[in-house]
């Protein structure tokens, strides 16, 4: 563990904000998603809250210098707590033309623009499809505008050591990472080790990047460039130990920490998809925790492994994108009929088919509740922050086993890409999951049920004298032969259905946050909770009285829900897709709810929610 | 050493279940379900320890008539399935039951792969030509312009050769038997049962109802012999009525059928050698059947066990590392990389 970050003294004028949004945009090339990364992490230890929204083309590489191949990190940092990663940008970070065209409509008025002045040569301006130079056309006239010539400032910081001029040039994204540490009086030391780890093997690189660094920081000492810099205190957390989280890494721990409260061997079936390959990429490091991970052959064969690491006693698991969970709802069908624990993770995408495979949506919900041929209810469960992910991967996992169900976790690509802090939970805080497999082969029954539960018995091959056969076909209660009788089918279906509502006794009944009644409530889900938190906390202070129920349980839904949504005159449900949630809400309470729907790829803005707060409220 | 230590001696009604056995009077299938009840018992395997994985299929109801664990999945997914029981158990006896359809059609990538694998997995492939269960349609294995349900006129598909796809994806034991003669096939399942990896056996079954008579020209007492070459290792490639007809190497390495006498003898025939490491040699014996005046080989194309078996090789992966790095300490990898008090 480190301690907080000694500040290095300052000679300037410093002013003291509580919060500041940043982004860094360039080509893909570039190295933003790095240089975003290392700011995030600098201002995690510096005790900042955090909150970030990575923004990447699906292209590795798009033709540089072009508009689609601009990759942006963005970064909300204060000394209060944040819900986004901001929607205006206090300071903007533009590494070549298309990155300013694509970004400098959310740089604030007056804000601080720094550009790679280096790039807006004619071939430059060409490539993002500029007719004139905005560094001298006055379009830029009312931000803070610092051009400055990044790579020539670079290529001289490091014209002693050799290096050719592409490794240089490789180099300059830690100039500007230099600048902004500079700017916000932050200490360069998290990064200057993360370097010294990264390029261990290679001392020049080690060398190079740590002296483009101070160069960027050194420039706006010796030029007074900026002529002030700024000031954001630590943020007054919950006292703990804390680390930053993505929402990926999250659901890996989660599953990691679920497999050994239960003591069973996590078995992951994945088949690389964006963007849910980060947590197979982070399992796959986990050996010394027993865990087995599996790179299919395809989405099917993932799940199915997955399905035939259950039945034979692991924790499986399998996590993909929505054109993946396409691909497995057969296998989902199997799951619900043999009844065994199985956790599906779908890591939320834009659609329909490939469709937006970077960017963010919310629009598998109902693909999670109904997207199975016949009734094969699922619990499905959904996250709602990146650090959310850890718990909910945990509680998915603890109603597989207990239920003998399969569980749906939805996230999506801003929570999985996304920050934020996450206090570090004590593993003595954390329950056990109790798990039973049947051993006695007196009385054993494969579908004879938990009275409680209706889970079925996990008998596991290799135990005496439980013999059994289960399949996809219609089974006999509760012998589990095959039985095709019409009384029995529907006697089957409804204890599946039975089930998966039996795991309401596990779900706590919710309050809203803000106001417990009054003119309007927000039911929500997912990945919007940062945002709709903004909104509500904005609203409410000036005066209006508004809950938020943000719902963690879409299937089956919390008990009270029905009664809370009557506490309000109105209900809205803003969702990243066309009303799923709303439509569920309609169908279920007869609540005359209205959506506020946004299928751009990208998450809310607090102002497009308050708009339409202040429109339903009548104001 | 008292008696009630010892393993009760298992018979073939210890594999039988208490299902009505649904398959259609006739079905090739009985024959299959029959050897490997007789086969089971003699492996010295604990009953428990068996599984049995099947897709979707005439074939693929197989589990439900052997009383051992069986799992039932859907259409062509059996071979991912007992991939995942293979990972998390390594020491239980997996096998798969499944058809031409299952296995090549919808399932055939995972066919490929789990092969490929090399996972310690028995693949039973009942070939009889034909989709039974959705009443007749061609599969992948009828033959071009066949004539069924889907191809009035004429099926225009190719059809896949299964050993010479198996040998392909470089499967380590690949072997042919038939329904029928259960002699062979019962000798073909325990040669299986003591190969470590992946085991691949076609076995062709007679579909009475919509294919009857696709292997009449092997199976028949008096084409058998003509058309029906034994391979067995270490012998050479003989086949006939009278043993009179051989398989020899010619110099550009290709084979030709040779009759013996007139200075020709068995010495100049190809001895058939399963263990050979590459696979090209089996490979080239899959195909003999589709020329003409050769013959159809039955038995082990390939048994070579020096591959390790995926399941083990994934295991001892992770007991490498812990081994390297110490099981692992679940509160500090939550405390990992870089963290900060609030106080």
């Amino acid at each position: 563990m480190s301690t907080l970050i000694e500040v290095p003294p300052v000679k300037h004028k410093r002013e003291v904000l509580d919060q500041a949004v940043i982004r860094f945009a360039g080509d893909s090339g570039d190295g933003m998603q790095i240089t975003g990364n290392q700011f995030t992490n600098t201002a995690a230890l510096y005790g900042n809250d955090i909150a970030t929204f990575p923004d990447y083309p699906a292209e590795i590489r798009a033709p540089a210098g072009t508009i689609p191949g601009v990759s942006g990190f963005q970064l909300h940092f204060s000394s209060n707590e944040v819900y986004t990663p901001g929607d205006a940008i206090d300071v903007l970070i533009a590494m070549n033309p298309a990155a300013l065209k694509v970004n400098v409509a959310d740089l604030k008025a007056n804000g601080i623009l720094i550009v790679n002045s280096d790039s807006f040569k004619e071939n430059d301006l060409r490539k993002a499809q500029m007719t004139s130079n905005p560094l001298e056309d006055h379009s830029l006239d009312k931000f803070r505008l610092f051009a400055v010539e990044l790579e020539r400032l670079t290529r001289r910081s490091l014209e002693h050591l050799g290096l050719d001029a592409k490794s240089m040039d490789r180099c300059k994204n830690f100039f500007a990472l230099g600048m902004c540490y500079w700017l916000y009086n932050r200490s360069m030391e998290p990064t200057v080790r993360w370097i010294e780890d990264k390029f261990k093997n290679k001392p020049l690189l080690v060398e190079a990047n740590k002296l483009t660094l101070k160069g960027g920081y050194s420039y706006c000492e010796a030029t007074e460039a900026f002529q002030i810099s700024y000031e954001i205190p630590p943020a007054q957390l919950t006292p703990g130990l804390y680390r930053s989280m993505s929402g990926n890494q999250a659901l890996a721990l989660g599953f990691v920490t679920a497999a050994q409260k239960s003591g069973l061997t996590l078995f992951q079936g994945s088949y690389p998809i964006t963007p849910a390959s980060d947590i197979l990429h982070e399992l796959s490091q986990y050996k010394d925790f027993g865990v087995m991970t599996f790179q299919a052959e395809d989405e099917i064969a993932a799940i199915t492994s997955a399905i035939g690491a259950a039945y034979a006693g692991a924790l499986a698991i399998t996590t993909t994108s929505g054109p993946g969970m396409a691909l497995k709802t057969e296998a989902l069908g199997l799951a619900v009929a043999v009844e065994i624990p199985l956790v599906i993770c779908d890591i939320q995408r834009g659609g329909p088919s490939t469709g937006l495979p970077t960017k963010t949506e919310q629009a598998d919900l109902l693909q999670a509740l109904f997207g199975r041929n016949s009734e094969a209810p699922i619990p499905v469960l959904a996250a709602s922050t990146p650090a959310d992910c850890f718990w909910v991967a945990i509680e998915a996992c603890r109603i597989a086993v207990k239920y003998m169900v399969p569980v749906i976790i939805l996230s999506d690509g801003y929570l999985a890409n996304g920050a934020e802090p996450w206090r570090i939970p004590k593993l003595s805080d954390i329950p056990e999951i109790p798990v039973k497999f049947a051993t006695d082969p007196i009385g054993f029954l494969p579908y004879k049920r938990d009275p409680l539960t209706l889970g079925r018995p996990w008998a596991v091959p290799g135990t005496p004298g439980l013999e059994h056969r289960i399949g996809g076909l219609e089974k006999q209660d509760p012998t589990g032969n095959i039985n095709y009788e019409p009384l029995n089918h529907e006697n089957m279906v409804r204890i599946r259905a039975a089930k998966v509502a039996a795991v309401v006794q596990d779900i706590p009944n919710v309050l809203p946050a803000g106001d417990p009644e009054g003119d309007l409530l927000i039911v929500a889900w997912g990945s919007t909770c940062g945002s709709i938190t903004a909104a509500l906390k904005a609203q409410r202070a000036k005066g209006r009285r508004i809950g938020h129920l943000h719902l963690r349980h879409l299937n089956p839904l919390p008990s009270n829900v029905g009664d809370v949504l009557k506490r309000y005159k109105r209900v809205l449900v803003p969702e990243l897709n066309m009303g799923q949630l709303l439509w569920v809400l309609r169908a279920k309470f007869l609540v005359d709810a209205v959506g506020l729907n946004k299928i751009q790829g990208r998450p809310f803005k607090q102002a497009e929610l308050e708009q339409k707060i202040e429109e339903m409220l009548g104001l | 050493m008292s008696t009630a230590t010892l393993p009760p001696t298992l018979t073939k009604k210890d594999f039988q279940t208490d299902q009505e056995v649904r398959w259609c009077p006739g079905c090739g299938d009985y024959a299959i379900l029959s050897a490997v009840q007789s086969v089971f018992p003699e492996l010295g395997i604990k009953k428990e320890n068996f599984v049995i994985v099947s897709g979707i299929g005439c074939s693929s109801r197989f589990p439900y008539y052997m009383n051992t664990f069986g799992f039932h999945t859907i259409h062509g997914r059996a071979p991912a399935v007992a991939t995942g029981i293979k990972a998390i158990r390594p020491e239980l006896e997996v096998w798969v039951a499944t058809g031409d359809g299952d296995a090549l059609s919808i399932g055939g990538n995972h066919t490929i792969h789990m092969l490929r694998r090399n996972v310690g997995i028995k693949v039973l492939l009942f070939n009889n030509k034909i989709y039974g269960l959705t009443k007749g349609q061609y599969s992948p294995t009828s033959e071009f312009s066949k004539k069924t349900k889907s191809t009035p006129f004429g099926s225009v598909d190719r059809p896949f050769n299964p050993i010479s796809l198996a040998i392909g994806s470089e499967a380590t034991f690949v072997a042919r038997s038939v329904d029928v003669f259960q002699g062979h096939l019962k000798e073909t399942l325990k040669h299986a049962a003591t190969h470590k990896g992946s085991a691949f056996i076609e076995i062709l079954q007679n579909c009475n109802i919509f294919n009857d008579g696709a292997w009449f020209s092997l199976t028949e007492r008096d084409a058998r012999s003509e058309h029906v070459m034994q391979l067995e290792h270490g012998k050479p490639l003989v086949f006939g009525k009278d043993h009179d007809k051989g398989i020899r190497r010619k110099s550009d390495g290709d084979i030709e059928v040779v009759q013996l006498g007139n200075g020709i003898t068995e010495s100049d025939l190809v001895i058939h050698d399963a263990h050979h490491p590459r696979p090209s040699y089996a490979f080239l014996l899959s195909h003999m059947e589709h020329r003409p005046g050769f013959p159809t080989p039955i038995g082990v194309f390939r048994a070579w066990d020096d591959l390790p078996r995926y399941e083990d090789v994934m295991n001892q992966q992770i007991k490498d590392v812990i081994a390297k790095r110490g099981p692992g300490d679940l509160a500090k990898l939550l405390r990992a990389g870089d963290t900060w008090e609030v106080k």
